[in-house]
């Protein structure tokens, strides 16, 4: 496949969309932190003291 | 300065099914998110949160304001989209990141339905689902019944409209209770009450771009003087309701007093605004309503939330 078939991105839309996938990253790993975090506090201290 | 002047062609006709490179940055999606807007959701939802009766532990207290405030900026975003003819020929809204051809109609859309559903999901699964459900209900209200249907279509738009900013305390006093009592109810009406004198200030102001864009708001529609005698009749109801917090036992004297003599002010701006209606001063008592409206809401508010920590502590008046 060569170049002219599809769109070749200027500098300035590759910094762009650059921008937006860290961002959609450092969002998404917020989003797992979160999820740790209220498990741990939903779970509470008795997480490791189960009846095995 | 034009985006398309810093490298991208945009005149190049593009091959069916390619869509256009995009040039949105990440501060147009953050303007998406209305974060002015997002700030008055955020602190009322944060004082319907902290005044609840009841513990949150402020892990889920956080996540419970996030989903909110997040809930409330897909709300933004899915307005933009839709009102998009709308805010290009209006002065005040054609910078915004659609109509200024940085962000395409389609990214809001799919940027806006992705934090909505995201939102009260995550809601849902780490707080709980009363809570989230009243959420999803605040968003589908903005969207589908203020925007979509109430803005184009009648000049009580902003009055039936204004329930989806007032159900943000309402959202935080369920995260903490599962519940709704007459405390969060109070809240919801002072919020209610307060944005039709404070978004028809506004629109006095605006009217000529309003009319522009075809919006019905009430100035266009019945007059400015009509406006006037509006603003000043739910003035005249916002301000007794602004106590009713005390008056039912909910709150102390200290919010009592507070709220008695912010709404004195605001009644008297009001009064101003109706009596104001010709030269210079027109406009001047119409914007000192608008700017102190948006301080009284504030200070209710923070007044409550300082009334209500005093009264845990044992300082209560």
């Amino acid at each position: 496949m060569s170049d002219d078939d599809g769109i070749v991105l200027t500098e300035e839309q590759k910094r762009r969309r650059r921008a937006r996938s860290i961002a959609i990253a450092l969002s998404l790993g917020a989003l797992v932190l979160l999820v740790y975090l209220v498990t741990v506090v939903k779970l509470g201290p008795d997480v490791l003291r189960r009846p095995l | 300065m034009s985006l398309v002047s810093e490298g991208a062609d945009l005149t190049k006709p593009l091959r069916a099914g390619l869509a256009e490179p995009s040039l949105a940055g990440v501060e147009d999606y953050v303007a998406l998110l209305k974060p002015r807007v997002m700030s008055l959701v955020v602190f009322t939802a944060l004082v319907g949160l902290l005044v609840a009766p009841g513990h949150v532990h402020p892990v889920i207290g956080f996540t419970a304001l996030l989903c909110i405030a997040i809930g409330a900026g897909a709300s933004g975003a899915l307005n933009m989209w839709y009102d998009a003819d709308i805010d290009a020929v209006m002065t005040r809204t054609s910078r915004r990141p659609i109509p200024a051809g940085r962000v395409r109609p389609d990214e809001a859309l799919a940027f806006g339905s992705t934090l909505a559903v995201g939102s009260v999901l995550v809601f849902g699964v780490l707080v709980n689902w009363f809570a989230a459900a009243l959420l999803a209900f605040t968003i589908a209200f903005y969207v589908f019944i203020y925007t979509m249907w109430l803005k184009r279509s009648t000049p009580q738009n902003i009055v039936i409209g204004g329930a989806a900013g007032a159900f943000p305390p309402m959202v935080g006093w369920a995260a903490v209770t599962g519940d709704v009592s007459l405390a969060p109810v109070l809240m919801f009406l002072i919020i209610f009450l307060w944005t039709p004198p404070h978004f028809w200030a506004l629109s006095l102001l605006r009217a000529d771009d309003y009319a522009r864009a075809g919006v019905p708001m009430l100035p266009v529609v019945a007059g400015p003087d009509e406006t006037r005698k509006q603003i000043l009749l739910y003035t005249l109801v916002l301000a007794p309701t602004g106590i009713a917090p005390t008056l039912f036992g909910f709150a102390g004297l200290l919010y009592g007093a507070i709220a008695l003599v912010c709404g004195a002010v605001m009644l008297l701006l009001a009064w101003r605004v109706y009596r104001d209606r010709t030269g210079p001063a027109a406009p001047a008592s119409a914007r000192k309503l608008f700017a102190f409206s948006l301080l009284y809401v504030f200070v209710l508010f923070a007044a409550l939330l300082v009334d209500n920590g005093l009264a845990r502590l044992g300082f209560g008046l």
